[in-house]
């Protein structure tokens, strides 16, 4: 393979490691300084909360379950908010889809309990996946069909999911012998099996639908890139208007991205009721949607981006209540704080750093021969 | 008189209620109308809240207090501008980020400063903004209708409520009858245009989110000195959102988004009072119904079934000179 010469006067190429691995790695450098910066403003040492935070996150087997299991959660989010970035499209409300996603698990734990495992789970993952995506199909169709912003629509939907989760647990959904806002507890038979009851390890949290998060990720990958409806849906992305003379259909694809969209963020009920909690609770949804951007920003909306971008917020959320334990000044908000600081630098200020990365990049590896001054 | 009482006294809480959303929906008109997306008024708020709540505590007085909010949120408006006009980023993504930011780093703080699990010491006298009785309130009060009105509803807030109230017929001066209002209503609409006019786009839009970070400050001052006294973790409770709702169902226009803002806040005023309440035909409304119905209605609007809202044309998209 001979290195083509490039044309005169263009610049030359930058290879994709750069974007891919050097830009987000800057992006994350400089949230983590930042934070550095915040905790010794609160008064403890930076170097030592690193420490913890990653012994916290991967130093024995009982941490590394608990990180993968909010990876799981994260993969959900971060493919839901991805798929509708191929699409052109800005899901915020992933937060609301997984709530109503886990009420779809929730009925069927609840109702179906008469089913054997082996017949519950997929009815539940089923339930799911049509729950978020009916949640995510109205902004879907009100974007496609009346031109109301996703965005906002999307933020409205967050709101109004938090209001019927509330309604459904306070009337209608309550455990007749509980106080609290939540459901009875769901009989054993439909509990998704945890890792610790089939594997030597100790218990964890981590449950099957981690394996379901991969599987999925790979289906996610063929989708996208070896499909009609993926192909469809990126052309979307692209350019609505190059899309129509092409003969796709912007609307049927804003839609149908949407609910593939929604359906993945509801999957984060199959984790965390199904999986975990084995009841439907309030807001068991925890942020995950909102972290889900930040993922699928940092992951490039590329598979293998955003499962190593959960594995960082799934380090970060197990790491940072290690943290909250073993440092006196730092409590569990510091984790927020580096979630908001990462999306900043990844997300918002990413065209910050990249032209000077480029430049240096082309510095280095192109320098200029003496005679061309 | 039973029920006029009720009326005027849910008008009184109705005014409470809907202060920092007029501010805080008045600071996303201006950052708006620039063409610059703005979701982070709820962490601006946040913010603001968190700093006037500390400084408060720790000077005594609300009105440093108050100065330290306004700055806070102009700092974190200027990040806002940094990252989206200065580096032309994703404005919904740096709004959030912003929210999330503050969100932890106001406990965080809180935290290892006062050790009270992410809140601020109690505020009291002087270090609060408490009502203002307005001349001859109590002389007032025994006149009938008019004076129970002027004693109760106008008179008694504190003078964050009044600035509010004010600041609605001074933004609509500002945006309709001054030239940096022209301007900013222009590089919202077309910030090409404005260019070739000799403007410079990006000093306007960090000038309008200057004024967007002003109005969030004292919105967020309001939350924890004013209304509250001291702040707590997550005191804004998606009033930033609710305060964007109101905007958009207001069209960005300054007075229907006060109207809106008013109905916002009634509804949650009346949520209080009909719990558990049976009302004639329809029933029992449940709460979270009228607590979701400012979203609802949002989304109507936006769908085109309840009039039609006409965002900013330019809103959302960075500008980028044509070289």
């Amino acid at each position: 393979m001979a290195e083509k010469k490039p044309k005169f006067g263009t610049p030359p190429k930058i290879p994709g490691w750069v974007n891919y691995a050097l830009v987000p790695l800057m992006n994350l450098l400089a949230a983590l300084l930042i934070s550095g910066v915040v905790i010794i403003i609160v008064g403890d040492n930076p170097i030592e909360a690193l420490q913890v935070l990653v012994y916290g996150a991967f130093g024995y087997p009982e941490a590394i379950g608990y990180t993968l299991y909010y990876t799981t959660n994260f993969i959900f989010t971060g493919l839901a908010v991805a798929i509708a970035f191929h699409c052109g499209l800005f899901n915020i409300g992933a937060e609301g889809q997984a709530a109503i996603g886990g009420v779809g698990v929730a009925l069927v734990c609840l109702y179906f309990d008469w089913m054997p495992t082996w017949l519950v789970i997929p009815l539940a993952m089923l339930a799911a996946a049509i729950f978020g995506a009916a949640w995510a199909y109205i902004p879907g169709y009100l974007q496609a069909k009346r031109g109301s912003h996703i965005v906002i629509t999307t933020i409205m939907f967050n709101f109004i999911a938090a209001s019927v989760m509330t309604y459904l647990l306070v009337e209608v959904l309550i455990d007749p012998n509980g106080q609290s806002p939540e459901s009875r507890s769901f009989i054993e038979s439909t509990w998704l099996p945890f890792f610790h009851s089939v594997i030597d390890m100790p218990r964890t949290p981590l449950n099957l639908s981690f394996i379901y998060a991969l599987v999925l990720s790979g289906g996610f990958y063929f989708l996208i890139w070896h499909t009609r409806w993926g192909y469809e849906i990126r052309v979307v992305g692209q350019n609505e208007t190059a899309a129509g003379y092409a003969g796709i259909s912007p609307a049927k694809n804003i839609i149908l991205a949407m609910m593939i969209s929604g359906a993945l963020a509801g999957f984060v009920g199959v984790n965390e009721i199904q999986g975990v909690q084995h009841r439907l609770i309030l807001d068991f949804t925890g942020g995950y949607g909102f972290v889900g951007i930040a993922v699928a920003l940092m992951g490039r909306n590329h598979p293998i981006g955003i499962f190593l971008a959960a594995l960082l917020f799934g380090a970060l959320y197990q790491g940072g209540s290690e943290l909250a334990f073993e440092m006196k000044n730092i409590n569990k908000e510091m984790v927020i704080v580096i979630q908001g600081l990462i999306i900043l630098f990844s997300g918002a200020l990413e065209h910050m750093f990249r032209p000077k990365i480029e430049a240096a990049y082309r510095r280095i590896a192109f320098p200029k021969p003496a005679e061309a001054r | 008189m039973e029920t006029f009482q009720i009326i005027v006294l849910l008008l009184d809480a109705t005014l409470r209620v809907a202060t920092p959303l007029v501010l805080a929906a008045l600071a996303g008109m201006f950052s708006e109308r620039a063409g610059v997306v703005d979701i982070g008024l709820e962490g601006k708020m946040l913010g603001a809240a968190f700093a006037a709540a500390t400084v408060a505590a720790v000077s005594g007085s609300a009105w440093v207090g108050l100065c330290a909010g306004i700055l806070t949120s102009l700092m974190l408006s200027s990040l806002h501008a940094y990252a989206c006009v200065t580096h032309k980023g994703n404005q919904v993504v740096s709004g959030m980020a912003i929210n999330i930011v503050v969100a932890g780093l106001a406990p965080t703080l809180g935290y290892a400063w006062f050790r009270m699990g992410g809140q601020t010491p109690a505020l009291n006298g002087d270090s609060r903004f408490r009502g203002i009785v307005l001349p001859f309130a109590e002389a007032m009060r025994d006149v009938p209708i008019i004076g129970y009105i002027y004693a109760e509803l106008i008179s008694g807030h504190n003078i964050i409520v009044y600035m509010a109230a004010a600041a609605v017929p001074i933004t609509a001066w500002i945006l309709y009858r001054t030239r940096f209002g022209l301007r900013v209503r222009a590089v919202g609409e077309n910030p090409h245009a404005v260019d070739t006019a000799g403007i410079q786009v990006d000093l306007m839009r960090y000038k309008a989110l200057a004024v967007t970070g002003f109005l969030c400050g004292i919105a967020g001052t309001y939350l924890s000195t004013a209304h509250g006294a001291g702040f707590i973790r997550d005191m804004t409770a998606g009033k930033g959102y609710l305060a964007l709702a109101a905007l958009i169902f207001g069209k960005w226009k300054p007075v229907p988004t006060m109207f809106a803002c008013l109905l916002f806040a009634f509804t949650d005023a009346v949520q209080a009072r009909l719990q558990g309440v049976a009302l004639p035909i329809v029933g029992e409304i449940p709460v979270q119904f009228i607590q979701a119905l400012p979203y609802i209605l949002t989304v109507l609007l936006l769908a085109g079934f309840v009039g039609k809202a006409h965002p900013p044309k330019a809103i959302g998209e960075p500008y980028i000179k044509e070289r």
